[in-house]
């Protein structure tokens, strides 16, 4: 018996000062010197809802991911075909299924069918009817090809908001996929909210496009746009009255250069007004094709088009070598250190929306913690001066197992790296309550036993046996619903859930083993003769 | 110390059809509120929109906030003062779909300290879109139902030691959420249909423990509902987890009667159940009383110290502690008296 003693003090013993070793990175002041690496490192996680900042749930438009690659390959097509110089009436994208192809001569239907099938083999050809002369065609986008498309456009997306986070620097950014398209970032301690949902949404879609100076923009803004020529804006919003002013230009359709060939943005101030702009460099293939396009349009000018915006459009003076060029706008200094930032991580591949957004200020979530840790504090007093009033000396090692437990709790969910949340407090506040409900049916049966006339020895034993066959029937059943919980809850409910497990498992492991172990010890090895209880 | 004397008595059981009554009145009441209402009164995590947590250097009226918030179009949204008194919070929804949420914090908060000449600070800002907000009630319906469902296969197979006939009714549930999805019904009213699907096979297959069980965590649940429509307060996604919690402690309660009842059955073998339920109930009385005293303890704490914001979450345990307490002493056991009963007659 005493050896069976011995050992379980040495287990409890040992597990109590893990649980202690895992709680010191947690405690006020930190780690000391000398606590090395080996040892765990990480303090108790606290939820945004405690620690303050932006929970937010994006979701790609990848569709537009799947249109914008078919107008890609509408340009790729159109090239390919004039390479093997095969004539084409019609070539258009069909919404986000395919391409309508309509060709001129009949007699280019095999060659064309082939290049299809060995260049573009995520496209089936299906026949588009007859024509007087010629032949149409719809390359239909395969079912796989699109959803290949859209999964890779949503890991696009996350990778780059990831990067831009990366260079905005938010410690501890949690950016995660979801089902259905969706990106969920969580970004603690953020203080403006806005300005990282401004940086994540924005595309960031640069496009060089040449201005036509040939044909009259004011015959374009009455309707008549030439073909292959385009109307985009360019939209100055006035810092101080907030007044917009838009200006129209006359664009060729045709895309020379993308951001994709940007390897770094600076912002940098203008010697002359201190104004900043954003100066870029391209890689080797950027620069080769700034070289040709500058070259060739020497005196035009070149649209800088952002968003769909024209941001500038600044005079070709002379051929530009060198890869290096130059955006000016009407910029605050975080204005261009953002747009910098997302042209550094890459555009967008589609646009993402907004679809959930839950942002706890820093000043209430430190509210939330002093007053949740208050009345867990005065919540558990309370309960221990009940447990030592009504069960006497039994009552007060009630007491110390609830103690246990709770250090058991905080460094369970240090070690499983678990979240505390506002709901996750009041999770450990109900735990207090509950665990006390197994010491009170152990009691409870003790006192019965009792009356029947046993031994406090044999009485606690008998207490102890036919109370945990209710004990573990109940917490089993709350283990249940905290499992549903886990499943079905988000941000904070989720919280709650792994607080409430924890808790359930720690107050089995204090009731079943260390109150009997105390117990044990005092009426076996101690001898104690009388109960109080 | 013992608050409870040992030769307690209370005749539980016989006073049953005061209970049912009292139970039956509770449950009407709350359906009728919440049918008046159209609805419970669901936060912005399930209809969707936007919640403002902002905090002001006075006091304001919500009246006064409202044409503060025209030149940004918000005045039409639903203001109301948030927490103690003496912190000018204030809680501003704002349901039109139409609002741009771009930059809408700032811009709330530039308004106000324009308006009024003091700070004027954003302690929290939620935005759920409506898709999430279908989503999340989609979510909690399904939550709900699921415990409510393993529980009852739980306490079935436990209780009943009718495992098969657990497993029965598990796939015959299958069959039915089935059925019942192709039909096209929105997730909220195929969790209502399947549980009510649940109660009939349980009576069917005769799990009579189960069915106690169930039958009073529905009770429980739906009261509790009642009462934050009576007192006008929001269900959010943290009431639906103090809802479940509320399940989960109402079931302890229940087992630890049920635990008593199974060992007093099976030791008083000729005694009439009616008895050996009062009796039992009576024994369990004393760890009853004083564990919902201390869960009570420790919950009130939180109530009263705890803020605003976990304040309804509080509030829901604070009731849902009480009616779980209640249902299992005068819900659970008569339930299944019944059915004996006519099982009884039927012989």
């Amino acid at each position: 018996m005493s050896k069976n003693l011995r050992w379980r003090g040495i287990i409890i013993a040992i597990f109590i000062v893990i649980a202690l070793i895992y709680l010191v990175p947690s405690m006020p002041g930190g780690m000391p010197q000398w606590w090395s690496g080996v040892l765990p490192q990480d303090k108790i996680h606290l939820g945004l809802d405690l620690q303050g900042g932006i929970h937010l749930i994006l979701e790609v438009e990848a569709e537009k991911a799947v249109e914008n690659d078919l107008e890609r390959a509408v340009d790729d097509i159109k090239d390919e075909l004039r390479k093997e110089k095969i004539r084409y009436l019609d070539l258009k994208r069909e919404g986000i299924t395919g391409i309508n192809v309509t060709l001129m001569r009949e007699e280019d239907k095999g060659t064309f069918k082939d290049m299809i099938s060995a260049r573009y083999r995520e496209y089936d050809i299906k026949d588009g009817g007859s024509v007087e002369n010629g032949a149409r065609y719809t390359l239909l986008l395969k079912q796989e090809a699109r959803d290949e498309a859209m999964k890779l456009a949503t890991e696009q997306a996350r990778e780059t908001i990831e990067n831009r986070i990366d260079e905005y620097g938010v410690a501890e950014a949690d950016i995660r996929l979801l089902q259905n398209h969706r990106i969920q970032i969580q970004l603690p301690g953020v203080s403006d909210p806005d300005r990282a949902k401004d940086l994540m949404k924005k595309v960031a879609e640069l496009e060089f496009k040449l201005v036509d100076t040939e044909n009259s923009i004011d015959e374009a803004l009455k309707g008549n746009v030439p073909p292959g020529r385009e109307v985009v804006y360019e939209v100055d919003r006035d810092r101080i009255s907030g007044n917009v002013t838009r200006t129209p230009y006359l664009l060729k359709k045709r895309v020379e250069l993308t951001g994709k060939y940007i390897t770094d943005a600076r912002v940098t101030l203008d010697p002359q007004d201190g104004s900043p702009y954003v100066s870029l460099s391209f890689n080797n293939q950027g620069a080769r094709i700034f070289e040709r396009i500058t070259g060739e349009n020497v005196n035009k000018q070149l649209a800088i088009v952002l968003d769909g915006n024209v941001y500038s459009a600044p005079n070709i003076d002379e051929k530009i070598s060198g890869g290096n060029a130059v955006i000016r706008g009407r910029f605050s200094m975080d204005d261009a250190r953002d747009l910098a930032i997302a042209l550094r991580a890459g555009s967008l591949p589609a646009p993402v929306k907004f679809l959930e957004e839950r942002t706890v200020g820093p000043s209430l979530g430190q509210d939330s913690i002093n007053k949740g840790f208050l009345s867990m504090i005065v919540g558990a007093i309370a309960v221990v001066i009940f447990m030592a009033i009504y069960y006497g000396v039994s009552g007060l090692i009630a007491d110390l197992s609830l103690l246990i437990m709770f250090v058991l709790i905080m460094a369970g969910l240090a070690a499983f790296k678990g979240t505390l949340t506002l709901p996750g407090i009041a999770g450990i506040i109900l735990t207090i309550g509950m665990a006390v409900d197994a010491n009170v049916l152990i009691f409870e049966r003790i006192r019965e036993e009792l009356k029947l006339g046993k031994t406090p020895r044999t009485a606690i034993d008998a207490g102890f046996s036919k109370a945990i066959v209710t004990i573990l029937d109940a917490n089993i059943t709350t283990l249940i619903v905290a499992i549903v919980l886990f499943q079905f809850g988000t941000g904070p409910v989720k919280g709650f859930a792994v607080t409430l497990t924890i808790g359930i498992v720690a107050t089995m492991i204090t009731q079943v083993f260390i109150t009997r172990f105390i117990f044990d010890y005092l009426y076996t090895k101690l001898n104690w003769k009388r109960i109080s209880v | 110390m013992q608050l409870i004397k040992d030769d307690v008595n209370i005749n539980f059981i016989g006073n049953r059809k005061k209970a049912y009554a009292f139970s039956l009145a509770l449950i009407v009441i709350s359906i009728l509120l919440l049918l008046y209402r159209g609805g419970p009164n669901l936060g912005v995590d399930f209809t969707g929109g936007t919640l403002i947590q902002v905090k002001m250097a006075k006091a304001h009226t919500p009246a006064e906030l409202r044409e503060a918030l025209k030149p940004i179009n918000l005045q039409d949204s639903i203001i109301q003062e948030f927490g103690e008194k003496d912190l000018f919070e204030y809680l501003i929804r704002v349901q039109n779909p139409d609002i741009e949420s771009e930059g809408l914090e700032d811009k709330v908060i530039n308004v106000l300290s324009e308006k009024f000449g003091e700070s004027a600070e954003m302690r929290s800002f939620e935005m759920v879109g409506p898709k999430v907000g279908s989503d999340l009630r989609d979510k909690a319906s399904l939550a709900i139902l699921y415990s409510i469902l393993l529980i009852a296969i739980y306490i079935s197979g436990r209780f009943e030691l009718k495992w098969a006939k657990s497993i029965t009714m598990t796939v015959a549930l299958g069959f039915v959420i089935f059925i019942a999805s192709k039909m096209g019904a929105s997730i909220v009213w195929l969790s209502i249909i399947v549980l009510i699907a649940t109660i009939i096979l349980l009576w069917v297959l005769n799990l009579k423990y189960a069915m106690g069980a169930v039958i009073a965590l529905v009770h429980d649940v739906t009261i509790t509902v009642g009462v934050f429509a009576l007192t006008d307060r929001e269900i959010s996604l943290s009431i639906i987890a103090a809802l479940l919690t509320i399940i989960g402690y109402s079931l302890n309660d229940t087992i630890v009667v049920f635990d008593r009842i199974r060992e007093n059955v099976a030791r008083f073998k000729k005694r009439d159940l009616g008895e050996v339920m009062n009796t039992s109930i009576n024994q369990t009385l004393s760890r009853t009383i004083l564990t919902a005293a201390t869960t009570l303890v420790a919950v009130i704490s939180l109530y009263v110290l705890g803020g605003a914001v976990i304040h309804d979450f509080a509030f829901a345990m604070i009731i849902g502690i009480v009616i779980g307490t209640y249902s299992s002493i005068f819900v659970a056991s008569p339930v299944i008296l019944a059915w004996e009963g006519k099982a009884e007659k039927k012989k």
